[in-house]
């Protein structure tokens, strides 16, 4: 697949989408014209549809817990088991997602947009489903059938931001588009409480004051279905995918992929360092407990994580098509180390968090996009939504038995402990996937990575 | 993609009158839901008559029953006093705001919200007898419960904090206690050693609310650790929580101090009604069905040794209801459109 993905980026395979100018810029070779060049117009489009719905999408999840404890008086405990079997749920549909995607239609082209277009429009079905639901096992089922859009959605979106782009921009591509798609998880919450406020309702809707909640809904539902109108009408149906395969894709191809080197060395680092991974929920809570943040700043340290990634993506992306996504990607992962480093020391106070969050941030930007970037790289074009599923559910499920083991590690021997150990298992896997990573070949002489 | 300018032309039209109509629609569901959340301050006909008046926490001449009047109209939400012999009579609103309230020996813990451009904050405030501010704390979620010891020398709250917890969306608590003698805070009850089962314990999954005074050191309150609950003796000067009984959230000791009101989560129940009101007799650890079938959702409250008062959803969000402690007799409704009750003298 090397000799495939070198050759398109010779004769670039930039998607149709793409104004022709822009493809005569980069040859034109001014650093700006470039760097504009590097992010197709269908990988904005898609950042985009990534933004309208991140915003749809999290204006229900800042309000919903506020409105099932308060407005529907549910128990606070009743809903965290459910959420970690729906984020595993979510994980497995990927992988579905992905594989689906890459089957061809009647025309021959596989259905990246067809599928990504269901995940997308399952999610809005489910935002309107909100206002008249109001019973648990309901609430859970839309939740969960929310979690299925949102797993079918991310792997084609994937495929289709590295095939629009040229191998060797997609760091920054992929980086372009995780900086929208936060920028909307930032906006969501903002929105959510406007509307409210614009409602005139309380957030606490004890009362028996949902009003503003279902403002919260109905408003929801409109940016979600705007998202996936965007989605059809601007995404290009077509995205250059190689030559078809011998046949459909079957299921079990899936894990025959593995068999591609470059993607089964990737997949492995991937769950290696997910599985030391510590989730974001116990990060916050080390720091709150470590260094002594005051309880009412707690609920801002995700957004301190979510603002540092936002304004990173792009220049880290960019850094990773430099230096090669792979080593950025194990660097980043150095980045958390540093942030366990500075939990674990005696240092404290509002410095020592904020360093603490923009190493976070920084750890995202310099592997969530990256590590999508890197196994595009790996992966034929043919095979671009299954291969990218892959790594993606290995490191999805791997961050997840990573909370459940630090969770009973705490139990078992504390929390400075557990994060010591934790440390020293993620050092050991940053020096081994170093080590597994570095072969066969180095950055440079990746022909995706070289200039 | 072969994208012809009129096509490019007609999808963003097409674009465009999608947000027009999507914005049309969006902006219509705020403005009714603006007009709906509006008549909350037009007093209903037919509703308890609230008037502005004196209310104080001094040791009354008759017993009073204070509490959050959720009557609508102009003094929504603020706490309200009636004679406790009286509780459907008129109501003599103190124009303080709470969303839960508490009081006991001229001290009162309010717990508000601050309404800020975008997000809600929240603080508990100790009141004196005139309900003036003595001193407030920031909290950092949603106010659910909150208790003033008999003395009046401490004051408890529990707020609800998101995203501390490591499963996801799921809710944590976060119980505070503060002695307004000296203000010394104890700002977070999970920092106190856990004795479980007779061993120390740790987890972080560990949530406290719920707490209910015994006298100035010692005190009641749920633990939450593993999926299960617990009642806990907690001592504030040795920052110990000792487990005692399993099942149990938001205990309220009874006046004599042998028992506790609480609520049980029974088997077989809806998962959205999961609850009854039981009662424990600590000496023993019988528990006692009350006569309220249906599921609660509140800390209770003893008007004396033998009956209890607590909040159900009503048609103005809460009205409070009352049954034997002893499992005989019935639930009766005592006063609508109120909540987070509390009896002085």
């Amino acid at each position: 697949m090397y000799v495939a993905d070198s050759r398109s980026s010779k004769a670039p395979a930039a998607p149709a989408a793409t104004r022709p100018g822009r493809r005569e810029a980069a040859d034109g070779a001014t650093a700006d014209r470039a760097a504009r060049a590097a992010v197709p117009g269908t990988v904005v489009v898609l950042g985009v549809v990534s933004l309208v719905t991140d915003v749809s999408s999290e204006m229900v999840s800042a309000v919903l817990p506020l409105y099932l404890l308060t407005g529907l008086g549910l128990s606070p405990l009743g809903f965290g088991l459910l959420d970690g079997i729906q984020n595993g749920f979510s994980a497995v549909v990927r992988l579905a997602g992905g594989h689906l995607a890459d089957r061809r239609g009647r025309d021959g082209a596989p259905r990246h947009k067809a599928v990504a277009a269901v995940g997308y429009g399952l999610s809005a079905l489910c935002k309107p489903l909100l206002l008249l639901v109001h019973t648990v096992p309901l609430i859970g089922a839309v939740l969960a059938a929310d979690r299925t859009g949102k797993g079918l959605r991310t792997a084609p979106r994937d495929a289709m931001i590295s095939l629009a782009t040229e191998p060797a921009h997609r760091g920054r591509a992929f980086g372009v588009h995780r900086a929208m798609d936060t920028a909307g998880a930032l906006l969501g919450p903002l929105t959510a409480f406007l509307v409210l406020r614009m409602a005139g309702g309380p957030l606490l809707a004890d009362g028996g004051q949902q009003q503003g909640y279902r403002a919260v809904f109905a408003v929801s539902a409109c940016v979600a279905v705007l998202g996936v109108l965007v989605l059809l009408l601007f995404v290009p149906n077509r995205l250059p995918a190689g030559e078809p395969p011998e046949g459909q894709p079957r299921p079990r191809d899936g894990l025959a992929l593995l068999r591609v080197p470059g993607l089964r060395r990737l997949t492995v680092c991937a769950v290696l360092l997910g599985l030391t991974t510590v989730s974001d929920s116990f990060l916050y809570l080390l720091v709150q407990r470590r260094l002594g943040l005051a309880t009412e700043y707690f609920p801002l340290l995700p957004l301190g994580t979510a603002g540092a990634f936002l304004l990173l993506a792009v220049p880290l992306g960019a850094l990773a098509d430099r230096i090669g996504r792979r080593r950025l990607f194990l660097a980043g992962h150095g980045l958390l180390l540093l942030a366990y480093g500075l939990l674990l020391s005696p240092l404290d106070g509002l410095p020592v968090v904020v360093c603490v969050l923009v190493l976070h941030g920084a750890f995202y930007a310099s592997t969530d996009g990256v590590l999508a970037a890197a196994a595009a790289d790996t992966v034929p074009a043919a095979r671009r939504g299954a291969g990218l599923a892959l790594v993606g559910t290995g490191q999805a499920l791997a961050r997840f038995a990573c909370s459940l083991a630090f969770g009973a590690l705490w139990s078992a021997v504390g929390a400075t402990t557990a994060l010591t150990w934790s440390a020293l298992a993620l050092a050991g896997c940053v020096t081994g996937a170093a080590f597994v990573l570095r072969e066969p070949t180095s950055p440079t002489a990746d022909p995706e990575v070289s200039p | 993609m072969t994208t012809v300018p009129l096509r490019n032309r007609a999808r963003v039209l097409i674009l465009l009158v999608a947000v027009v109509l999507l914005g049309a629609v969006g902006t219509g569901a705020v403005l009714w839901a603006a007009d709906r959340s509006a008549e909350r301050d037009r007093v209903q006909a037919g509703g308890p008559v609230v008037t502005p008046g004196e209310v104080t926490l001094k040791a009354p001449a008759a017993r009073q029953l204070l509490f959050r009047n959720m009557a609508w109209g102009p003094h929504r939400d603020e706490v309200v006093t009636v004679p406790a012999d009286h509780p459907d009579g008129p109501r003599t609103s103190s124009g303080v705001q709470c969303l839960r309230f508490h009081a006991a020996a001229a001290t009162g813990i309010c717990l508000q919200a601050d309404r800020g451009p975008l997000q809600d904050t929240y603080r508990a405030v100790v009141l004196d007898e005139h309900l003036r501010e003595l001193r407030s704390f920031p909290a950092a979620g949603i106010p659910t419960r909150s208790r003033v010891s008999p003395s009046g020398h401490l004051a408890a709250w529990t707020v609800f904090v998101s995203g501390d917890s490591y499963a996801g969306t799921a809710f944590s608590t976060r119980t505070s206690i503060v002695d307004v003698r000296d203000w010394n805070l104890r700002e977070n009850l999970e920092e106190f050693d856990v004795i479980k089962d007779g061993r120390p314990y740790r987890s972080p999954d560990v949530n406290i609310w719920g707490v209910t005074f015994v006298d100035d050191n010692a005190f009641y309150a749920t633990l939450a650790t593993g999926g299960q609950t617990h009642l806990v003796r907690g001592d504030l000067a040795a920052r110990t929580l000792t487990t005692l009984h399993q099942n149990v959230e938001c205990p309220s000791l009874s006046p004599d101090g042998t028992r506790v009101a609480y609520k049980k989560r029974v088997p077989g129940a809806s998962e959205d009604a999961p609850w009854r009101l039981y009662v424990l007799d600590l000496a023993t650890l019988a528990e006692t069905a009350t006569a309220e079938q249906r599921s609660i959702d509140d800390q209770a409250v003893w008007s004396d040794d033998r009956t209890l008062l607590y909040a159900m959803p009503g048609d103005f969000g809460a009205d409070l209801w009352t049954v034997p402690a002893d499992g005989s007799g019935s639930a009766r409704r005592l006063l609508d459109a109120a909540v987070a009750p509390a009896f002085l003298g």
